[in-house]
């Protein structure tokens, strides 16, 4: 029986279960509600038939499907570890890797057996064997399982049960569930990153990497070529990625805010529920394409403007992909911008606007203070967003890691690096693929300082209305 | 004739013609309003209101919840203006100025004519913040130490000083709601204005409060024009030297205070401050 099989049988059964639940207790509720004794009555008013349900539901779900996820973590190692054993009886030797091995055996066709090793046919003949007793033996337990807890289930059900409270009980253990699986993902990415990191630093000096300006990751193939060893220089990359995350920041920030600003304040509701959803189809428009637009429009057109009062621009400049990104980090900064300044009480306003204040009066000095931490967010947002973006930046900006602060030069930035390092075949343990993790680590490191700083930013200029 | 008939006629007179009994009237008008619609969208919140406010007088807006005071009162400096759908028609003048006129600026209008909200709304600032905002923005003192004085004379008439005088860097948002009232009318009065709006300005304050306030009103009477909204028969009998009673979005009847409330003429406004309704 497949998984999806035995799912549908345990909501079937479970929706049994509620059904019959709730009907167990439902005439003795009615009767109870009834009852002349206040007590008798107070003992069912706060609890409906339908919480007896849910927690009869409850009960032959969640145990049977904490048996199936065990099942399903521990039943492929048991498999292999069977078949293993299978094959050193009946001296089946291979020469390949083992993994590769179990891996071509998982994707026989039965029907394609002809003309394939006999060995391997026999191996791949018990591998069935052994997946369709596994697969038997999973729906057996658990449905039996299931069975068995709806029927304790439902004889524990009495209108006594304070089943509201369970059921409330088990819906905060629910969200804590997929809460934690939130946060343990983030920490076990991290603790990933971190572990390849240290990796990377045992070959090459953490010093050497976050002061050192030269970045040429490629080890030369003959050792008399040019740049024959590899330098893993951080800071022209950080560099490059703050340039233009500076740049597209000083664009999105303030026609974010403004036009934030008039869509909340000056424009009718009318306009603002047309234009607030183009604003926002700027970011969802794919990067690629802002990427060719940089790459074709608006780079040859800074290099001619830049050549015509005579600056020498390179065709890829840190300008061109930091304008187009700006662009489209526009919608973070003002759709969140718009939604808390809209929310600032009319009472606000209105208090402002009575003592005579004129309207830019009223945003500069209370609008804006109190809509702050939602102004930072959005700020955030688009930092975060300018600092990880790749593709706009490989089309206009380039791939030469030249350390420069002049946003009239190619630069290149670390996500475009991460990219160019693990693209091909690789290794897995050079120290090239490495310095993806080291310079992802750094990456994380850059945007967890930055929110503390907004944090407290915002703590401290905060204004708080109630 | 008696008391009674005399009292049906007027009654069925005003429903008829629509007119207001009493004197809405006066020679010496500080704010004067002629046939006056408020319309939100469709729906109409005051029918041909006409009404003068006098110098130095104190008025008081009476009547059931949502027979449009509050309404009415924010046609006085345009308050309505921010909102969409709100459209006001007929004559209102200050001092013989059209309020709605093209060229009447708004703004100087709101400084000019003040108001204390019904629900006290403090700006998430500083107490000395809140005070120190409308002198800020109108340029009304000259140096810090000016600035500090009108914050703290104007503390003192809302009779709030001694409670915030050691903690005027806190915020205002922090005061307890009838605190939060009186920080508003210190708001308020540190602009100066020549009148004051103020829509039930003592409804969350306790008896003490409340008192200081009506105080401050009689004591501002002396340079101010103030129009005071207000659910309570007694406050607006110990505070105002007229009373205008509110039915439905029409002014039913207007008259000196203690007429009104000893000797009404229309039997809307007795059946109401008897307390047979509202
Ligand atoms: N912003 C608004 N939009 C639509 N209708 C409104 C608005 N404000 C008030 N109204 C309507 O106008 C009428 C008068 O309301 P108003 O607030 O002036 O009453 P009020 O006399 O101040 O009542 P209260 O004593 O309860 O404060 C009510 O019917 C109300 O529903
Ligand atoms: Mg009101």
């Amino acid at each position: 029986m497949t998984i999806s099989a035995i799912l549908f049988l345990l909501v079937l059964l479970a929706a049994f279960s509620f059904f019959m639940g709730r009907q167990k207790v439902h005439a003795v509720y009615l009767k109870q509600r009834q009852n002349s004794d206040l007590d008798v009555r107070l003992r069912v008013k706060f609890t409906l038939p339908k919480y007896f349900g849910y927690v009869a539901a409850l009960w032959s779900l969640v145990p049977a499907l904490l048996v199936l996820m065990v099942i399903e973590i521990v039943d492929e190692p048991i498999i292999t570890k069977q078949l293993t054993n299978y094959m050193v009886q009946s001296n089946i030797n291979i020469e390949e890797n083992f993994d590769l091995y179990l891996n071509e055996i998982q994707n026989l066709d039965v029907n394609h057996i002809e003309g394939i090793d006999p060995a391997k046919v026999k191996v791949f003949e018990k591998f069935s064997d052994l997946n369709s007793i596994a697969s038997t033996a999973k729906s057996v337990v658990v449905l039996a399982l299931a069975i068995l807890m709806t029927v304790f289930g439902l004889k524990k059900i009495t209108v006594d049960l304070p089943a509201r409270q369970y059921f409330e009980k088990a819906i905060e253990i629910i969200l804590l569930l997929a809460a934690s699986i939130a946060v343990l993902t983030t920490v076990g990415i991290v603790l990933s990153v971190l572990f390849e990191s240290i990796r990377f630093f045992g070959e090459i000096p953490v010093v050497d990497f976050m002061f050192g300006t030269q970045w040429s990751p490629q080890t030369a193939i003959r050792p008399d070529q040019v740049g024959s060893s590899a330098t893993f220089g951080a800071v022209p990359l950080f560099i490059g990625t703050m340039l233009i995350s500076f740049v597209a920041l000083v664009v999105a920030v303030p026609l974010g805010l403004m036009s934030a600003i008039f869509l909340s304040e000056y424009a009718s509701s009318k306009f603002r529920s047309f234009a607030k959803p183009v604003l926002e189809i700027l970011a969802g428009i794919p990067t690629v394409v802002y990427g060719f637009f940089a790459a074709l429009t608006v780079a040859p057109f800074i290099r001619q403007l830049g050549e015509s009062v005579g600056l020498s621009v390179a065709s890829e400049s840190a300008l061109a992909a930091g304008l187009v990104m700006g662009i489209m980090i526009i919608p973070f900064v003002s759709s969140l911008a718009d939604d808390v300044i809209s929310a600032v009480p009319q009472s606000m306003r209105e208090g402002s606007l009575g003592l005579g204040a004129t309207k830019s009066e009223t945003i500069i000095k209370v609008l804006i203070p109190a809509a702050l931490p939602g102004i930072v967010g959005g700020v955030l947002l688009a930092a975060s967003r300018a600092i990880g973006e790749t593709m706009i930046v490989v089309m206009a900006a380039g791939l030469a890691a030249n350390l420069t602060v002049n946003p009239l030069n190619a630069v290149t930035t670390v996500t475009v690096q991460i990219v160019t390092l693990l693209t091909g075949d690789q290794e897995f343990d050079s120290a090239k693929t490495l310095a993806a993790f080291a310079l992802g680590l750094m990456l994380f490191l850059t945007t967890l300082v930055l929110n503390v700083i907004a944090l407290y930013v915002v703590r401290k200029y905060r204004e708080q209305y109630d | 004739m008696s008391n009674q008939t005399d009292k049906a006629t007027l009654a069925s007179m005003h429903a008829d013609h629509g007119t207001t009994v009493g004197q809405p009237f006066c020679d010496n008008a500080k704010l004067s309003t002629r046939n006056v619609d408020v319309y939100y969208a469709d729906n109409q919140a005051i029918h041909d209101v006409s009404l003068d406010i006098g110098r130095n007088e104190v008025i008081a807006l009476i009547g059931p919840s949502g027979c449009g005071k509050s309404t009415y009162l924010r046609c006085l400096n345009r308050m309505n203006d921010t909102i969409d759908i709100c459209k006001v028609t007929g004559q209102l003048l200050l001092d013989g100025q059209n309020i709605y006129a093209k060229n009447q600026d708004p703004v100087l209008l709101r400084a000019r004519v003040g108001m204390v909200f019904q629900k006290p709304n403090p700006f998430p600032k500083s107490i000395y913040d809140n005070v120190a905002y409308g002198p800020r923005i109108h340029g009304l003192t000259s140096n810090k130490a000016e600035l500090d004085d009108l914050v703290e004379e104007s503390l003192i008439k809302a009779g709030l000083f001694k409670e915030v005088k050691d903690r005027l860097e806190a915020p205002g948002t922090g005061l307890s709601g009838g605190q939060q009232q009186r920080l508003c009318i210190a708001r308020t009065i540190a602009v100066q204005p020549e009148v004051i709006l103020m829509d039930e300005p003592a409804s969350a304050l306790d008896p003490i409060a409340t008192a200081i306030i009506e105080e401050l009103i009689s004591e501002l009477r002396k340079n101010y024009t103030i129009v005071i909204v207000t659910h309570s028969m007694q406050q607006a009998a110990r505070v105002s030297q007229r009373t205008a009673y509110f039915h439905l979005g029409k002014l039913i009847e207007v008259g000196e205070t203690n007429q009104i409330f000893t000797n009404p003429k229309h039997e809307l406004t007795e059946k109401y401050i008897t307390g047979r309704f509202g």
